[in-house]
């Protein structure tokens, strides 16, 4: 069966060890988790989780089956979103000298990064897009000198 | 003891199990997990896990020594507001009611959101900024219509001097 | 009125219908047992954590209600893993209440404290940590509710001393809120529909019955079933007495030492309708080869068992009680009558397999263990409840006693627990304190927990055990017998200790037999002794257990032993 990327959405409740036991089902059972991200709702007491996967479509059943079982895990779903809806948001640093200014600022330009920081050896960008948008920005920017960054991985509505 | 937010920033391992061992911590320890990023770097072996907790000072203290002991994971920094950058995005989808539209109109310009997505009756947001920013814009737009928010979490960087 | 959490603890219990607790004491649960002391709750004082949850785990196998035991924190804590993870991988409801340090040194490395919570995550259905002595009475009622409801499992609740000693209100909490966790117990009208038909095309079908139906209360209905569709029926080891072991259409247990016929109707079935198991792979054998020809119908209460080993055609998410009932009531409105003469062929095969390989083992000169088996299956006229140990002594039990109830034959299937059987049959036998129950042991297994045989004379359980005494840790030479060519290593374990001095010193009574001709009496004077006796039977050194499944071959491909 064919081997894809699966976003896997979950409600939980906000308490300590949640995180942990959804975890601990990944790793007790080989599932693999490519990335995952989590943040406090409106409401609370609950907290969102977006968990992307490879696998085939019976592993993604089956992860979610096993989600399902556990006491504090409210709603899981299997989210079908148009890779359009897709966004994620990066912040990189990136190292400025004398010979790549001209093409750090040019890659700013052209890919519409946006500078929170700037000091005289590097700068702090923060850009957002689909996967696909920013893994071309790090290509772009690794060659000029990435010097550390952090992704959050994607959301949707 | 007061509580405040506190943002560790820390590289691990890709490996399975790994994300199970680090969140063990902290259940352990009894702390909540307010949000939290897992992706790659630009090393498929070794992932980024950004993540946020509510606690009192002797927090960081506490979870990184015992992070620390854990044998994937390679470093755990705390990042302080005053000196590191920190952004989340959040994606706001809001029901454009007719009377509404023009107030909808106002905040998204007053705060700087990108529309990702509009029609005649539903409009998605990206808001791009510091937690305090996000919460100010969502209590803001709540009233307004609201129906669906997806946040990534907190993701932050060090600025050296 | 303030009261103490401990007593709190003791009262939410009681509200929840709790009246007997198998517990160790210890520093931090001292509040609770001082409470204890001034209740009416029923306690039994084992001699090792382990046995606590055992017995427990006995006590709801038996009894089809909540086990439920109390231990202090660190060892005390660490020491019910084993029996935990034995629940769970049984789906046994069980809850396990361990003390804990104080809140304000959790985290710390203080005297006696482990992370039970953490240790338990991955063996436990859900586990607490009670930080608020508010959210006792609440938590307690959630872990039983959490414990019994859907696929059964253990629970663990870890209490604080400062939450066992603080005071607050006691008010008896609402109905249990778990909100998405609500369990799916009614059947899909249109899958049952299908099911049935794909019960009248059937030309070879066979029927698999797992703990499933004895978790969920379900044999009566079983039973309607069969009588109505005619189809045999093999059962697992989880599902023994779901269905009765002396039916006619009773196929016996399937997998790596089950019947023949069981294996083979299963290889050549056209449909099969698994009703309460989840394809283990010692019942699979080779994946490939499982039931290739058939149409599968799965039902189970949960929706993570199906689909995952075998891939099935047909998914029923229910408990079984809930499907078989519709079933039957559609059975009944449809007027189903058995196809006959298109099952005819089907049940002549099956009954030449039977003839071709009935169980069976050879007299020898020395006493043979699945004659000890059948000799107390017609000394207690197939009416005990039988606990077993693991490996020979459990596969020959599970062969050779025919079971006809469910709740009666208490084993440790998933886990493979070697100790199990003896705290387990103590749990059961203070559920039924009138019945006869049996621990079958080997001479291994039952070394593992000795020590409860304190806890049986202390307040006089007649549990009987039967030792099948090879002087070999028997199942782990077999292997070694048939995969590495007869080089034991480490598994004699030559006949010590004197077990009938043992139940001596212990005050229990102890009984021998060495031949074939004085082994009946032995094994009926046993039996009719009052208290606990232990029963040790010399039996054939290096009898087998057969027929035999290689690991990681089909299920068709048996080695009869002969």
């Amino acid at each position: 069966m064919e081997v894809k990327r699966h976003t896997i959405k979950l409600v939980v409740n906000n308490k300590p060890d949640v995180l942990a036991r959804i975890a601990g089902v990944f790793s007790a059972r080989g599932f693999n988790i490519e990335s995952i991200s989590a943040n406090v709702t409106m409401d609370p007491n609950v907290t969102k989780i977006r968990i992307v996967t490879m696998g085939d479509t019976s592993t993604v059943t089956k992860i979610q089956n096993q989600l399902k079982k556990l006491v504090d895990v409210l709603s899981v779903s299997h989210v079908r979103e148009s890779k359009q809806g897709q966004r994620e948001m990066i912040l990189m640093q990136v190292k400025l000298t004398d010979k790549n200014r001209n093409d750090v600022m040019k890659a700013i330009d052209e890919l519409q990064c946006k500078i929170v920081t700037r000091k005289s050896d590097y700068c702090i960008l923060e850009a957002t897009g689909s996967e696909e948008e920013l893994e071309i920005l790090v290509q772009r920017f690794d060659s000029l000198g990435i010097e550390d960054l952090s992704r959050s991985g994607v959301v949707a509505l | 003891m007061a509580e405040e937010e506190h943002i560790i920033s820390m590289l691990v391992n890709n490996k399975p199990g790994v994300l199970s061992r680090v969140s063990g911590v902290f259940g352990r320890l009894g702390y909540n997990i307010k949000s939290l990023c897992v992706a790659e770097t630009t090393n498929p072996e070794i992932s980024r896990i950004t993540l946020t907790s509510i606690a009192n000072s002797h927090f960081t203290e506490k979870v990184a020594k015992q992070l620390n002991k854990l044998v994937d994971v390679i470093d755990v920094t705390e990042l302080k507001p005053a000196t590191s950058v920190e952004r989340e995005m959040t994606l706001i989808g809001i029901r454009i009611d007719k009377e509404k539209r023009a107030e909808i109109m106002r905040a998204i310009d007053m705060f700087g959101c990108n529309v990702r997505y509009m029609s005649d009756n539903y409009c998605i947001l990206e808001c791009v900024g510091e937690t305090e920013k996000t919460e100010t814009i969502i209590n803001y737009l709540k009233p307004l219509g609201i129906e669906e928010i997806a946040r990534t979490g907190i993701i932050a960087l060090p600025q050296k001097n | 009125m303030k009261i103490k959490g401990a007593e709190i603890l003791l009262r939410a219990l009681s509200d929840e219908g709790v009246d007997t607790i198998f517990g160790y004491p210890g520093g931090v649960v001292l509040d609770i047992f001082d409470e204890i002391y001034k209740s009416k709750f029923k306690h039994i004082l084992v001699r090792h954590e382990q046995g606590a949850a055992h017995a427990a785990d006995g006590y709801a196998r038996a009894s089809g209600k909540v086990g439920v035991c109390l231990v202090t924190s660190g060892p005390g804590a660490t020491n019910t893993v084993t029996g935990i993870a034995t629940a769970y991988m049984d789906s046994i409801p069980i809850v396990v209440f361990t003390g804990q340090v104080a809140t304000p040194l959790l985290g710390s490395d203080a005297f006696q404290e482990a992370d039970i919570t953490g240790i338990t995550r991955p063996c436990t259905k859900h586990n607490f940590i009670v930080r608020k002595v508010e959210d006792l009475a609440r938590t307690v009622k959630e872990a039983l509710y959490i414990a019994r409801s859907g696929r059964p499992g253990p629970v663990l609740v870890d209490i604080p001393k400062d939450v066992s000693q603080a005071m607050t209100e006691y008010h008896e909490s609402g109905p249990p809120k778990a909100p998405a966790h609500d369990p799916i117990y009614v059947p899909d009208v249109t899958a049952l529909n299908e099911a049935l038909r794909m019960i009248k095309q059937a030309k070879k079908p066979v029927v698999m019955v797992g703990g499933g139906v004895i978790l969920g209360k379900a044999s009566q209905e079983l039973r309607e079933f069969i009588e109505k569709v005619q189809i045999p029926v093999t059962h697992t080891l989880m599902g023994i007495g779901a269905f009765p072991g002396t039916d006619p259409l009773s196929l016996g247990m399937p997998g790596m030492h089950g019947t023949y016929y069981a294996n083979m109707a299963l290889t050549q079935c056209d449909l099969l309708i698994n009703i309460g198991a989840r394809f283990d792979d010692r019942v699979t054998g080779k994946l490939d080869e499982f039931a290739k020809n058939a149409k599968i119908i799965h039902i189970d209460i949960d929706a993570a068992s199906i689909n995952k080993n075998v891939i099935v055609d047909l998914p029923i998410v229910s408990d079984c009680k809930s499907a078989l009932q519709q079933l039957n009531k559609m059975l009944l409105q449809n007027h189903f009558t058995i196809p006959e003469k298109d099952r005819k062929a089907w049940t002549q095969q099956i009954d030449e397999w039977k003839e071709y390989a009935p169980l069976s083992y050879c007299a020898g000169e020395k006493i043979k263990p699945q004659c000890v088996i059948e000799t107390i299956y017609k000394l207690t006229k197939g009416d005990a409840i039988i606990a077993t140990e693991v490996g020979q002594n459990q596969m020959w039990a599970a062969q050779f006693y025919k079971f006809n109830h469910p709740n009666t034959f208490l084993s440790s299937g998933g886990l493979g627990t070697m100790g199990y059987g003896f705290p387990a049959a103590i749990g059961a036998q203070i559920a039924f304190p009138d019945k006869t129950v049996v621990d079958i042991a080997g001479d291994g297994s039952i070394q593992m927990n000795i020590q409860e045989l304190a806890t049986a004379v202390v307040y006089n359980i007649p549990v009987k055990i039967c030792i099948l005494n090879n002087g070999f840790l028997g199942m782990v030479r077999q292997w070694q017998e048939i995969f590495y060519e007869r080089r034991y290593s480490h598994t004699n374990i030559s006949q010590i200790p004197d077990f009938v001095k043992l139940a001596e010193a212990y005050g229990a009574v102890g009984l021998r037999a060495t031949k074939p001709e004085e082994m009946e009496a032995i094994l009926e004077k046993g039996l009719n002794t009052p208290g606990p006796v232990i029963m040790d039977i010399h039996v054939e050194p290096e009898e087998g257990v057969y027929p035999m499944v290689r690991p990681g071959s089909p299920i068709s491909d048996m080695d009869l032993g002969r």
